[in-house]
């Protein structure tokens, strides 16, 4: 218990000297006690907890696996980690974000960082989604257990989980299984949205054993889903598997240079299968396997000295990623059509983060952080290579890079007034498909894209502005980060080339602008009329343009998501708006259309039984209580997202 | 106190190596290399059948071990009958004839020389531009001399027609009647293919002489992905070195193409073939690839 929180005082004690304005956003998902009287809907998708961010949008294919984007930009600009461990999704369609392969009851928060102030697990443009393990280093010794179940009306998904915590002095295991299965979803006004079922069920151990003033840890995610239909696209997938592991020790020095240190090994495996068997008209039948492996490892080391707060992490990964695409002729005597859409790329990564904070007085401090990396890429298929060379025919089946970054942020505390500055920049390399696709078709723009080896880095240079102020009553703040994106990277046609995939409008050729602009703007207010009332409202705005003055696209327009919540002893009771405005700044260059406006109406009641040591959580709501038929500018081909669904889930803890 | 950074960095650097081996044994194990087998007269070359005359005993050979349609690149070797010896310095002639019900022809064919690093190969090369067929067939015969004594034999040559088309005979817009055979690529690859074409006009039913400074435009597509197209092809033009055409064909998946063509002659003027488009789905000459 001590060494427990040995361990736990040192990783605070860090965080709690410093001023306590921290531009990342923590969105607390599994922590016992906690998040069960915060959350109207505990069994909710890690999604749907998501994107309760402001920074936060989810792309959407259908009703699983939305892709996450931080500051309006999506995977290739964003670092996703779990526990800082880096995962790549082995979907060339991108139907499997990293965020699909975990479950809510894996987790206990996750940490979201703008920018540059993402950069500590590697090099990112638009900021990084770190997913904290759920681990019961907080919960009271002994043996505990949870029971969970759900039910919601719309799509008739049932979920049902369990967990078990076990924890005595120099010891501590956690396991748990969730099941989710759901048919159709209905849109507004009793719409069948067809290919949205799903089926998923996870499975994860997390065990830990401390000794002196260390710590081992190992841990295991296994998910599998199966039988996913994505609406929005024109495949869905018969299986995506995952296989999460690592292995961390940890020590808190007594005395000595270094306050904390922490190493991990990790391997994970990701098997993903598209397929169209489901659909009965189909150009051309076609399956296309993808495999992603990755190997990494890090060490994290935090130290103080005198008014500096020091970081460092070494961090490094070794990532495959290969993707298959074969495609049947109508003709059952011609051969089959094989191509490799990922050539089996191997990435090596190997880079050093440093950070410090330095700490003039209690109210202002200057953080400085940066890191440095080497970046490789090395297509290892034979057949792979030589079909890009088709484009490059001077391509080297490997390409080298540095990555660097460098960020500054001020930080200065007046009254009950929070100010921070913070300007920075970053380098990205390209993702697998910007370098090394071959004809994969993206649904949204109806184009077939082709990588391009010969990318250099994508920059950016980015600016953040913050302000808060915060009262017993009151809680306000707004943030304003701009990025402006040098070399960016997105796919441009080629009126030359004929389009592979039947039916698309042609080819496009990752290419670099000169420079891409985006602005990501949003306001956040709490306000507690007494113990039982609070009211919450937020709002954000983004702005994005190419260098020639096109609209980006899966820009933001302005949103808004405002409620009111009634809590007393062991009930509580919310009500909720979302709504977006046009979106009049689309993206007709790049596939985009205009979405209209909507607003939806969201209702819940929550209920706490005790008997003794055990309770029963109790939570009811109406989502889109109207039924509204809506898509927003995040739904994929604006496929029309939930009509009027209800739930209802419960919680037995012993 | 010093010492945990540098067991620190001791610990990454040995993982950096970890990882490098590990990077370095996965590349070597992908690349294989097994070409180093001994020089044999008879390697990569298969027996397709004997010419026999009261002499000698002459086998000829190609790599698959059949001829067929199309350009058969065929190798030959002369056995001296009573002393079972091979003859290494005769001098040869060929001559394939189609025997057709109402007449005969001959088609294009080189000259056979002799095999260079081998000691008793001769080779040529034969554009067999129709198949047999039940009534109709194809003959060979080899006119050779040996220390100027001359001889002579000729059998029938099994030409079954080719499931994908290899070879075509059309009549230009110039009234020329012109054979153009598919040699290269063998074994193609999803890749940037080199391609070799044969391109031959009738001259007279004997007589199929080489073009000179033609261009065979190309254009591959698969009707089954909706006619889908490949790019950075190369145009065929004649080489100065072996008389035959040579460019570039991209292929982009495994599965069966068709090449569409165009001959085009020293002026630039089309001779023969459309170009693909939206309505015209296809050349009226091509040859097919499947693979």
């Amino acid at each position: 218990m001590l060494l427990i929180s040995t361990v736990s005082w040192t990783q605070e004690q860090v965080k709690d000297s410093i001023l306590p304005v921290n531009l990342s956003e923590v969105i607390l998902i599994g922590k016992p006690t906690q998040v069960h009287q915060k959350q109207a809907k505990p069994l909710a998708s890690l999604d749907e907890y998501l994107q309760q961010s402001g920074r936060i949008d989810m792309i959407k294919r259908g009703g699983y696996a939305w892709e996450p984007m931080i500051n309006n930009m999506a995977t290739e600009r964003t670092i996703v980690t779990i526990d800082g461990m880096r995962i790549f999704g082995a979907c060339t369609d991108k139907m499997d974000p990293v965020t699909s392969y975990v479950e809510i009851s894996n987790l206990s928060e996750a940490t979201i960082s703008s920018g540059q102030e993402g950069s500590c697990h590697g090099p990112t443009i638009g900021g990084s989604l770190d997913l904290k393990r759920l681990r019961s280093t907080y919960s009271e010794l002994g043996l505990s257990g949870s029971l969970s179940s759900g039910f919601e009306f719309n799509n008739k998904q049932r979920i049902i989980g369990g967990m078990v915590h076990y924890k005595d002095s120099s010891f501590y295991a956690d396991a748990n299984v969730t099941y989710r299965k759901a048919d159709n979803y209905k849109a507004g006004n009793s719409q069948e949205i067809k290919y949205s079922q799903f089926q998923k069920w996870n499975a994860s151990v997390i065990s830990g054993y401390q000794f002196q003033n260390k710590l081992i840890e190992g841990s295991v995610i296994f998910d599998e889903a199966n039988d996913v239909g994505y609406p929005a696209l024109p495949m869905d997938i018969s299986l995506a598997r995952a296989l999460i592991t690592s292995f961390k020790y940890e020590v808190a020095p007594k005395s000595g240079l270094l306050n904390h240190w922490e190493n991990k090994l990790y391997y994970n495996t990701i098997t993903h299968f598209m397929d169209d068997s489901k659909r009965p008209n189909v150009p051309i039948r076609m399956d296309m396997p993808g495999w992603s492996d990755t190997y990494g490892y890090y060490s994290k080391g935090k130290t103080k000295k005198d008014k500096h707060h020091l970081l460092f992490n070494v961090n490094g990964f070794y990532n495959r990623s290969i993707a298959e695409m074969t495609m049947y002729p109508s003709d059952p005597d011609e051969n089959a059509m094989f191509m490799y859409t990922w050539p089996d790329v191997r990435t090596l990564y190997n880079g050093i983060y440093l950070e410090d904070e330095i700490e003039f007085s209690c109210h202002n401090s200057l953080k400085i952080n940066g890191s440095f990396g080497f970046h490789q890429n090395k297509v290892a298929n034979e057949f792979g290579l030589e079909s890009l060379q088709i484009f490059y025919p001077e391509m080297a089946d490997q390409q080298n890079r540095f990555l660097k970054s460098i960020s500054l942020q001020y930080k200065h505390q007046v009254k009950d007034w929070f100010f921070s500055v913070c300007s920075g920049y970053g380098e990205r390399a390209p993702s697998v498909t910007e370098g090394y696709a071959f004809y994969i078709f993206n649904s949204f723009d109806l184009f077939d894209y082709i990588g391009n080896p010969n990318l250099s880095n994508e920059k950016s240079v980015e600016g953040n502005f913050d302000i808060r102020y915060k009262t017993e009553k009151i809680k306000t703040g707004i943030t304003f980060s701009a990025f402006y994106l040098p070399d960016y990277i997105i796919g441009i046609p080629d009126d030359n080339l004929i389009p592979m995939t039947i039916g698309a409008s042609g080819v496009k050729i990752y290419e670099q602008l000169s420079f891409a602009n985006l602005i990501h703007s949003s306001f956040q207010c709490d306000y507690r009329f007494n113990d039982y009332y609070s009211w919450n409202t937020k709002l954000q705005y983004s702005y994005g343009k190419d260098a020639e003055k096109r609209n980006l696209p899966f820009i933001s327009p302005l949103q808004y998501q405002s409620q009111i919540q009634y809590k007393k002893n062991r009930f509580q009771t919310e009500l909720n708006v979302i709504g977006n405005a046009t979106q009049t700044n689309y993206s007709p260059f790049y596939g985009e259309n205009r979405t209209p406006d909507y607003a939806i109406l969201n209702l819940s009641v929550g209920y706490t039984f005790k008997w003794y040591s055990q309770k029963l959580l109790v939570n009811a709501g109406v989502e889109n209580l109207f039924d509204t038929y809506y898509s927003t500018f995040t739904d994929w081909n604006n496929i029309p997202r939930m009509g009027r669904n209800i739930y209802i889930n419960l919680n037995f803890s012993l | 106190m010093v010492l945990i950074p540098i067991t620190q960095i001791k610990f990454t650097m040995k993982l950096y190596k970890i990882f490098f081996l590990f990077a370095l044994a996965l590349i070597t194990s992908c690349s294989s290399d097994d070409d180093s087998t001994p020089v044999n007269e008879l390697d990569g070359i298969i027996k397709v059948k004997e010419f026999t005359n009261d002499t000698h005993i002459i086998e000829l050979y190609t790599s698959t071990g059949t001829t067929q349609q199309g350009y058969n690149e065929i190798s030959l070797r002369i056995k001296d009958k009573t002393t079972n010896n091979y003859i290494q310095n005769a001098t040869i002639e060929w001559m394939p004839m189609m025997h057709m019900t109402m007449m005969n022809h001959s088609c294009p064919y080189s000259t056979v020389e002799k095999e260079t690093d081998k000691e008793t190969l001769y080779k040529g090369y034969i554009v067999f531009q129709m198949p047999q067929n039940e009534s109709e067939y194809w003959d060979l015969k080899i006119d050779y001399s040996i220390n100027e004594t001359n001889y002579t034999v000729t059998d029938v040559i099994d030409v079954p027609a080719t499931e994908k088309r290899v070879v075509s005979s059309f009549m230009g817009t110039d009234n020329v009647r012109y054979i153009v055979a598919l040699i290269d690529p063998k074994n193609p690859k999803v890749a940037l293919n080199d391609m070799t074409v044969g391109v031959y006009k009738m001259e007279n039913m004997m007589n199929f002489p080489v073009v000179n400074n033609y261009t065979l435009k190309i254009d591959p597509r698969m009707p089954s992905m909706g006619n889908h197209g490949s790019p950075n092809n190369l145009d065929l033009t004649q080489s100065a070195s072996d008389e035959f055409y040579h460019g570039k064909v991209s292929l982009t998946m495994t599965g069966y193409w068709k090449i569409n063509l165009q001959l085009l002659n020293a002026s630039n003027e089309v001779l023969k073939g459309e170009v693909v488009t939206e309505t015209t789905e296809s050349s009226s000459i091509f040859f097919e690839i499947e693979f």
